[in-house]
């Protein structure tokens, strides 16, 4: 079984010192080109943690707006990308502690024990169990699967597996340690895995494939 | 080795970050272990279905207001002065 590729489609780094220089130095159409790189990234790691649109909007509007304010205290030790994120997870972890205010919401919460990261059901899924569902079907499934994370799981699952930042980049931006890091993505794929094996586990004439029923017919 | 012994290492081997000694035992757990096989198979899925997902994309009108907004504030930032920054 190979290992999990990498994200692809990183836009290069190579010029991007440069741009955020220029932004420092008061171009604003440099930093419009920053916006453009990763306002995609940005608006779906908000809604992944504030789970509402228009908080995500709000997100990535403050978000950008903290990062051009606050750009003369970007060293370049770390990429941009980085340490945009990590304002942007603060930002949005605020809306959601807003919005939720009878629930403590922190990346450092321990949430319930190794335990319930245990598989329990270990029935393998179909060979493309996303086709069994429309688009839209999926995609609820998916919302609805990931919702019912804790907030600290989603995002370490959101910025580690969705977004393809590397553990070093996860644990920085989010102000974790590495074994933090590691520890909650094995818990968040355990236990989106035991959540979609409802959906998606091998069922049979669901996978559109005959089963031998012993009844002579071929 | 364990099933529970795996599972510690299942997110190491599905990214790929350990070394050939410990995947040399892993694999050979996974040879006979058909659970522990389910189990890393379908996670590598799940991984996959979120990345290939379109959850969330943000669409081009709401993107373009969104950037217009942004460089205004920003025009009106660098007006201001460092200082308002």
């Amino acid at each position: 079984m190979s290992a999990i590729q990498a994200k692809i489609g990183e836009p290069p780094v190579s010029d991007e010192l440069a741009l955020v220089q220029a932004a420092k130095e008061g171009d604003v159409g440099a930093f419009e080109e920053l916006v453009r790189r990763y306002d995609r990234n940005v608006f779906r790691i908000a809604q992944h943690i504030t789970q509402n649109r228009e908080d995500a909007e709000d997100v990535v509007q403050d978000a950008f707006l903290k990062a051009y304010g606050n750009l003369n205290q970007f060293q370049g030790q770390s990429k941009f990308y980085t340490w945009l994120v990590r304002i942007a997870v603060n930002e949005a972890l605020m809306k959601l502690r807003r919005r939720r205010p009878e629930r403590t919401v922190s990346l450092d919460e321990e949430v319930k024990t190794e335990e319930d990261s245990l598989p329990r059901e270990v029935a393998d899924w179909s060979p493309n169990p996303e086709q069994q569902y429309s688009q839209a079907e999926l995609g609820d499934i998916l919302t609805r699967t990931i919702q019912g994370l804790p907030a600290s799981f989603r995002t370490v699952f959101v910025l580690r597996d969705v977004e393809g930042l590397s553990t070093e980049e996860t644990a920085e931006a989010l102000e974790l340690s590495i074994p933090a890091v590691k520890s909650r993505l094995l818990r968040a794929r355990l236990q989106l895995r035991e959540r979609l094996s409802r959906y998606f586990q091998r069922r049979p004439g669901a996978d559109g494939r005959k089963h031998e029923s012993g009844d002579g017919t071929q | 080795m364990k099933c529970s012994e795996f599972l510690q290492e299942l997110t190491n081997y599905l990214d790929g970050m350990i070394d050939d000694r410990t995947k040399a035992e892993l694999e050979d757990h996974l040879a006979w272990c058909h659970n522990c096989y389910v189990v890393c198979d379908t996670t590598k899925k799940t991984i996959e279905i979120y990345r290939d997902s379109k959850l969330y994309e943000l669409p081009e009108d709401l993107r373009t207001r969104l950037r217009t907004a942004i460089v205004t504030k920003c025009q009106a930032q660098k007006k201001a002065g460092p200082e308002h920054a």
